[in-house]
């Protein structure tokens, strides 16, 4: 592929085709407990695509001046979260301060996100994948932008759903799990646009 | 061999990463997230200088200003609410799902998920101010009925309580079987508020309550238990007038409180006692009640047992409490009452006292579910 074009073809291919969320499952945690309303998940979506978007950029060059020279690749996993979870704290402090509106919309979500298996796994694909920085970056916005689009669209069909009846024994997680599945279903419709795997 | 160098250089690395991050946090602390020291007015009448940046629910109590919450500030709750008339900023979305809109139009908000960020003005029940949380040990459990458990605290720490006889506090269930989160249920205080370090209660075995089945079912002798309070506007009113007392089941804790508290302090005021029961398996405590008809010289406990059953031998009232009480109250004029049980015996003992001419505002009640 063009390399000019390929961070552009990793945004939208992490966005539909490889969507964090509805390809590789991660984040469900967040998605099924924040997926209730619109607005609450128009934060949580938000706070994702931007944590995402930065930490992906920190971990690479963390990971390629720092762990690769060293030899310690292995460290990843706990370099990786650390960076993480002082990112978003240092992040939650400035919006407290900076701005009252974006601490009530965003800044509250920023401690759910530390824990968002989604952000690690954005960070471990693109050193599995050998990315540049560059589609690095694209790729750490495209898959919070596909995990916004998820937690979106599902808010809006729960919405929906809260007047229908649901089976007993399926109400609460286990009718979102099985929605999840088909809209998982939906999204290999996108396939055969772009593969990145 | 074992790699010494990789040892050092991973264990190197992760320090230095670690610390460089500290670093930046400890220096975003000491600037962005410093909010230097706030004042906190409260009622109008009390003012505290705090440190600013954390939680008001926290700051409050570190000040010993107790409000009440049970989840202990996870906004799960939905209890430690507080009436802030300035410096709170806009609703956050944790708190919406706890506020009504009447609330939200008088600005009622979630202590524990509003943070001291500028200066504070807030409304709080005058009685918070004398709130605190207790541990305390369970010193003895003592089974009155078949259903009712007697739980004498001990204090540990603060080691004393003061409050008002007929007061209640809350008692602070753990997560357990039946519940994944701790819990506060209300209880009336029979003891006496001389004995500063105890606290007797009096706890009913509702079938599937949380805290009735924890007590009655898992509570052991020597147990520490959190409780806070004191609480409630239960207790007896200085006056001249002849005191009408009604309570049924455990209902019978603040009264007992009241009486003890006349019996020490020699209130000499005409006192007549109604309990209701079902059976004379229901029935407890008649012992001390008679000896308190030795020491408080105008005082008569009269119980009445509902569905006395052949075997009980009872020579006492028979009937419902309503109906004794109809017939010995002969005029309601100079009589304050104050009753507690269940909402329905509540509701027709109102009933009753107010066709005999008491005042409304001179009936005093507990109601519990």
């Amino acid at each position: 592929m063009n390399s000019a074009l390929y961070p552009v073809a990793v945004f939208f291919a992490a966005i539909f085709t490889n969507n964090i969320l509805l390809t590789n499952y991660l984040g469900m945690c967040s998605f099924l407990s924040v997926s209730k309303e619109l607005k609450t998940s128009l934060g949580l979506g938000a706070a994702v695509t931007f944590v995402m978007a930065i930490t992906t950029v920190l971990n690479w060059l963390v990971y390629y001046y720092l762990l690769l020279p060293l030899g310690l690749d292995y460290l990843r996993f706990i370099v990786f979260i650390i960076v993480i979870a002082a990112f978003v704290q240092v992040v939650e402090m400035i919006i407290e301060r900076v701005s009252e509106q974006l601490y009530a919309a965003l800044g509250i979500f920023l401690p759910l996100i530390t824990v968002n298996c989604a952000i690690l796994g954005a960070s471990l694909f693109m050193v599995i994948r050998d990315y540049d920085l560059l589609a690095s970056f694209a790729f750490g916005i495209g898959s919070g932008l596909g995990w916004f689009l998820a937690i979106l669209a599902m808010a809006g069909i729960r919405q929906k759903m809260a007047k229908a009846k649901v089976p007993k024994g399926l109400e609460g997680a286990g009718i979102t799990l099985i929605i999840t599945g088909m809209m998982a279903l939906a999204f290999m419709g996108f396939s055969g646009i772009l593969n990145l795997s | 061999m074992f790699p010494v160098g990789t040892f050092l250089i991973s264990v190197g690395a992760i320090t230095v990463v670690s610390a460089v991050l500290a670093l930046i946090m400890v220096i975003a602390d000491a600037t962005i997230g410093n909010y230097g020291q706030v004042k906190i007015n409260i009622n109008n009448k009390k003012e505290y200088l705090v440190k600013g940046g954390k939680p008001l629910l926290g700051t409050l109590m570190e000040q010993g200003v107790f409000i009440p919450s049970a989840c202990g500030g996870r906004g799960s709750c939905g209890l430690c609410k507080v009436k802030v008339l300035e410096g709170a900023g806009q609703y956050l979305p944790t708190e919406l799902p706890w506020i009504t809109e009447e609330e939200r139009k008088e600005n009622i908000r979630l202590s524990c998920q509003i943070k001291c960020k500028t200066d504070l003005s807030i409304q709080i029940p005058e009685e918070l101010f004398n709130v605190k949380q207790y541990e305390t040990r369970v010193a003895f459990l003592v089974d009155l009925t078949h259903d009712i458990k007697q739980v004498t605290l001990e204090l540990l720490d603060p080691k004393e309580i003061s409050f008002v006889a007929g007061q209640f506090i809350q008692f602070m269930v753990p997560p357990y079987e039946l519940t994944d989160e701790s819990v506060y249920r209300a209880y009336s205080v029979a003891s006496v508020p001389s004995l500063k370090n105890r606290l007797e209660l009096e706890i009913r075995l509702v079938p599937n309550g949380i805290c009735t089945t924890y007590v009655h079912k898992y509570l052991k002798e020597g147990e520490k238990v959190t409780i806070n309070g004191p609480y409630g506007e239960f207790y007896l009113r200085d006056s001249q007038r002849d005191i009408i007392c009604i309570a049924g089941g455990s209902g019978m804790a603040p009264i007992k409180g009241i009486l003890e508290d006349m019996a020490e302090k020699k209130i000499n005021r005409k006192t007549r006692y109604f309990f209701g029961a079902r059976s004379l398996r229901d029935l407890f405590l008649v012992d001390r009640m008679r000896e308190l008809e030795e020491i408080l010289p105008d005082f008569r406990f009269i119980p009445a047992l509902s569905n006395s059953l052949p075997e009980d031998n009872w020579t006492g009232e028979k009937g419902f409490v309503t109906d004794i009480l109809d017939r010995e109250l002969k005029s309601g004029e100079n009589v304050e009452a104050y009753l507690c049980g269940s909402p329905g015996m509540i509701d027709a003992c109102v009933k009753v006292l107010t066709s005999k001419g008491v005042p409304e505002d001179l009936i005093f009640y507990d109601k519990f579910g």
